[in-house]
């Protein structure tokens, strides 16, 4: 679906033109000057950042062609949408500088959806301890059969698990990404892109085929924010990325919670932070599920909210010690059962799905 | 003159015959050495005609020609100079020949006529008794080693003047006994129940040893790891008289031996800044690696994500072969390389527990995936190893803890059910089957291959994968005394199965 006017094109085009130099603009990168930048009218834009280059710039414009543009991003799965365009999410209006046009690859109806579904961004630090991948994944998953479309980075760590949750629980994923939406950034996230693509959308203010741009981070962050009603930050360290994202929120009036981390663990000062300001405390997807539509509204289904409990009561037994404890040992010293016995009812758990196996050994219960 | 005699050259840890054949006629006073031989076999000549004129036995004016046949094969080392120096007594009958029937000899000389302990002396004998000689003459110091082969009678002697007094009659050597294992000293062994706590880590050694499948911990630094896997050997079966003649052939080899036969299983740990060579053997001139030294024990590679990666890799032949070939020249060597092998590395790169761990997910999965490929491929259990409240390490914890003596009990019976079932097969315990053999000796009922199955689906587990669950479940049902592999034996083998590295890097 490709639905774009001639000035919302070009100017989209420019900024990705500039996109180099953009980057040696800035001094401070992780900074928000970029958003007062990207909002300049064209002329300010081109004194601003083309430079020495303004010649090369201005010959683009020259040459620029909308109906040739308009076709070459006419591929099959890709989508464009410009802010005069009926299928632009409404609330990306209001930022002070909405990009021009969403370029996306993925299901064209995703951005339907959003007008029916408020969403939320689940985002968080790419160096996820287990405990904020647990509740990373357990939001994406709970939230996405809830119906609630869920917006993230595809970044590694807390970003790429709740798209992880997501899709597991059958929701609609939303990735926004510092490259072109059909480049999978970071490359070990190819296969998680498809999936995205095939079940959700991916989207990004930079054409198809642009390469990451470190001012383009923060730049995708206030889209992130614009989009969803709500940020939850699960994990973040002070300063961090996520941090930049629920700053945008909080300016966008738009509700900023954060889930509680271990007082001693650096990758909670950014949330504990966050709680300290004021933002809701969320302990599952309950608290977002009120905090969206008011309390007791609407509640998550009952099967994603907890696995089933096991019948048999060694079992229960062993789950129940190995949710608090780290080793089998200590299971076996809570429990007063024997190694052999708890493993093999961990091995039965397992199979069950009631725990997840860390890679080289550690259980999780499933959440 | 003409004069031959019999003694033998190693070449990996066997022995090959050589015929010394000496050859004394008039001429101008030359000595010359003729069949490939290295520096120090040349150099024998010095030794030979220093020690024969110190022992007062006198040396020929005379043209003096040695061949060492067959001519074609690489000498080296210096256990020639005693056969040299008595093939030349002969040749110029200074020792009646018929003294020498069905003899055969190796030692080094020193300038002063005394004979110097050499390498590899129990391969000596072993290629004496199968070259069909009855009598071996060895250094004294080598003598009850080289006594532990029977069919060959060994004497030891202390110096080429006693030598030549034995061969006129005059001397008869002192009887030599077989150096059997020296007794144990139980003060000093290493015992199970020293290690508190960890008895996951204890249980997974328990199924290592029954099964001899190789195993990796995972822990902290400090967490014990070392000292479990020290306590391995003293678990496993002791070494039946062929195995300790293995053992202890390969460790005179190497030069690392007692001098007597091995009474417990060796227990090797390289460094791992260790090469390739050093790890499966190898150099210039072909010595046998770590993997060789700790045949028929075990070989722990503590740190393995340090060890390179060639050396790693090079560790696939002897895990799936039980041996190692090394190739130099023309030649090829074959060591005998059957160890149980135990590998330990930290949970990620800096090695603090998981809520405080502030690894890159780049570095993580970079550590992980230097546990090479074919040695996880070899893997059969994973645990845990956590450090132990510090509350657990004082007081007398020794009354809940199980001592070596009791398992060792375990393993034994369970590896005498692993031989009786598997007679006639290739492997001779669960760890060595292969994956065909898996399947065969471990058929599961309608409902248990069911439900392995939906786990397939379930946790992505590789054909491999499910093979080694299967070995490691048959070796669970083997301790516990039964015949068949019961859902339980399923669960808790699943529970000690290795990701694969695939899994590991992602």
């Amino acid at each position: 679906m490709i639905d774009v006017c001639d000035p919302c094109l070009r100017r989209s085009l420019l900024i990705a033109h500039l996109a180099p130099r953009i980057a040696g603009l800035l001094t401070q990168p992780r900074g928000r000057r970029v958003a007062g930048l990207l909002a300049l009218p064209e002329d300010q834009l081109l004194a601003a950042a083309a430079g020495r280059r303004i010649g090369e710039a201005l010959a683009f414009l020259e040459s620029f062609d909308a109906d040739a543009e308009r076709e070459r991003l006419d591929l099959p799965g890709a989508l464009a949408v410009c802010a005069h365009a009926h299928a632009y999410p409404a609330l990306l209006g209001d930022l002070d500088d909405p990009p021009a046009v969403l370029f996306g690859a993925g299901r064209p109806d995703a951005l339907v959806a959003l007008r029916d579904e408020p969403a939320v961004a689940v985002v968080g630090t790419r160096r996820a301890s287990p405990y904020g991948a647990e509740v990373a994944y357990s939001l994406g998953r709970g939230l996405g059969a809830s119906g609630v479309p869920v917006v993230s980075g595809l970044a590694l760590g807390i970003d790429a698990t709740a798209h992880r949750g997501c899709l597991d629980g059958c929701g609609l994923p939303l990735a926004v990404l510092a490259c072109g939406p059909d480049v999978a950034y970071p490359r070990r996230h190819r296969s998680l892109h498809e999936r995205i693509r095939a079940t959700g959308v991916v989207l990004s203010e930079l054409p198809p085929g642009t390469a990451p741009f470190l001012w383009a981070f923060p730049a995708r962050n206030r889209i992130m924010a614009g989009l969803a009603r709500m940020t939850v930050v699960v994990e973040a360290a002070q300063p961090s990325g996520s941090l930049i994202t629920s700053d945008f929120a909080r300016d966008l009036g738009r509700s900023v919670a954060a889930v509680p981390g271990r007082v001693t663990s650096r990758f909670a000062h950014g949330t504990n932070g966050l709680l300290r300001d004021g933002a809701v405390p969320i302990t599952g997807t309950e608290d977002v599920l009120d905090e969206l539509f008011g309390v007791d509204v609407r509640r998550p289904p009952a099967n994603v909210v907890r696995a089933p409990v096991p019948e048999d009561p060694v079992l229960r037994e062993v789950l129940d010690a190995a949710e608090q404890s780290d080793s089998i040992d200590s299971i076996a010293e809570r429990t007063g059962r024997g190694a052999a016995e708890i493993r093999a009812a961990l091995g039965r758990l397992e199979v069950d799905g009631h725990v997840v196996r860390r890679a080289l050994g550690g259980w999780e219960r499933r959440a | 003159m003409l004069a031959a005699v019999s003694t033998f050259a190693l070449e990996g840890i066997r022995s090959h015959q050589i015929t010394v054949e000496v050859d004394v006629r008039r001429g101008l006073p030359t000595f010359t050495l003729v069949g490939l031989p290295d520096r120090a076999v040349r150099e024998s000549r010095e030794r030979v005609r220093a020690a024969l004129l110190n022992s007062e036995l006198g040396f020929p004016q005379q043209r003096i020609t040695v061949n060492l046949a067959p001519a074609h094969v690489r000498k080296a080392g210096a256990s020639f100079d005693l056969a040299i120096a008595v093939a030349l007594l002969v040749a110029t009958e200074r020792v009646p020949a018929e003294a020498l029937a069905g003899c055969a000899l190796a030692g080094e000389l020193s300038l002063s006529g005394e004979i110097r302990p050499i390498r590899g002396a129990l391969a000596a004998a072993l290629g004496a008794r199968a070259a069909g000689h009855s009598r071996l003459l060895v250094p004294s110091a080598n003598a009850a080693e080289a006594a532990l082969v029977e069919g060959v009678a060994v004497s030891g002697v202390p110096s080429l003047a006693r030598l030549a007094d034995l061969f006129h009659g005059r001397w008869d050597p002192d009887p030599v006994d077989p150096a059997l294992p020296a007794r144990a000293c139980a003060e000093n062994a290493v015992d199970l129940a020293d290690v508190r706590g960890q008895s996951d880590a204890k249980r997974a050694l328990e199924i290592a040893a029954a099964g001899g499948h190789n195993l990796l911990m995972v822990g902290p630094p400090g967490a014990g790891k070392t000292m479990l896997a020290r306590r391995l050997p003293g678990i496993l079966p002791p070494p039946t008289f062929e195995e300790a003649l293995e053992i202890t052939q390969v460790h005179s080899v190497a030069g690392i031996g007692s001098g007597r036969l091995a009474g417990e299983r060796p227990f090797r740990a390289p460094h791992h800044t260790i090469s390739p060579q050093g790890l499966v053997g190898g150099g210039a001139r072909p010595m046998p690696g770590e993997i060789t030294l700790a045949h028929r024990g075990v070989l722990f590679l503590d740190e393995l994500p340090e060890f390179s990666r060639t050396a790693v890799d090079a560790l696939r032949q002897p895990l799936e072969e039980g041996r190692v070939e090394v190739m130099r020249g023309q030649r090829t060597l074959e060591f005998p390389a059957n160890a149980i092998v135990v590998a330990a590395c930290n949970r990620c790169p800096c090695a603090r527990p998981a809520d405080r761990c502030d690894c890159e997910p780049g570095q993580l999965s970079r550590y992980r995936r230097r546990l090479s490929g074919p040695l996880v491929d070899r893997i059969d259990l994973v645990c845990q190893v956590e450090r132990v409240p510090a509350i657990e390490l004082v007081g007398d914890a020794h009354d809940n803890c199980v001592s070596s003596t009791d398992v060792l009990a375990r393993v034994v019976a369970a590896r005498s059910r692993q031989r009786e079932r598997l007679r006639g097969a290739r492997a001779l315990c669960n760890g060595d089957m292969d994956g065909r053999l898996t399947r065969r000796q471990v058929p599961l009922n309608g409902e248990l291959a069911a439900r392995l199955l939906a786990v397939r689906s379930r946790i992505d587990l590789s054909g491999r994968g499910h093979d080694r669950v299967l070995r490691v479940a048959r070796t669970i049902a083997d301790l516990d005394e039964r015949d068949t592999v019961a859902a339980r034996d399923l669960d808790e083998a699943l529970a000690y199965r290795v990701d694969s590295w695939e899994a590991l890097a992602a």
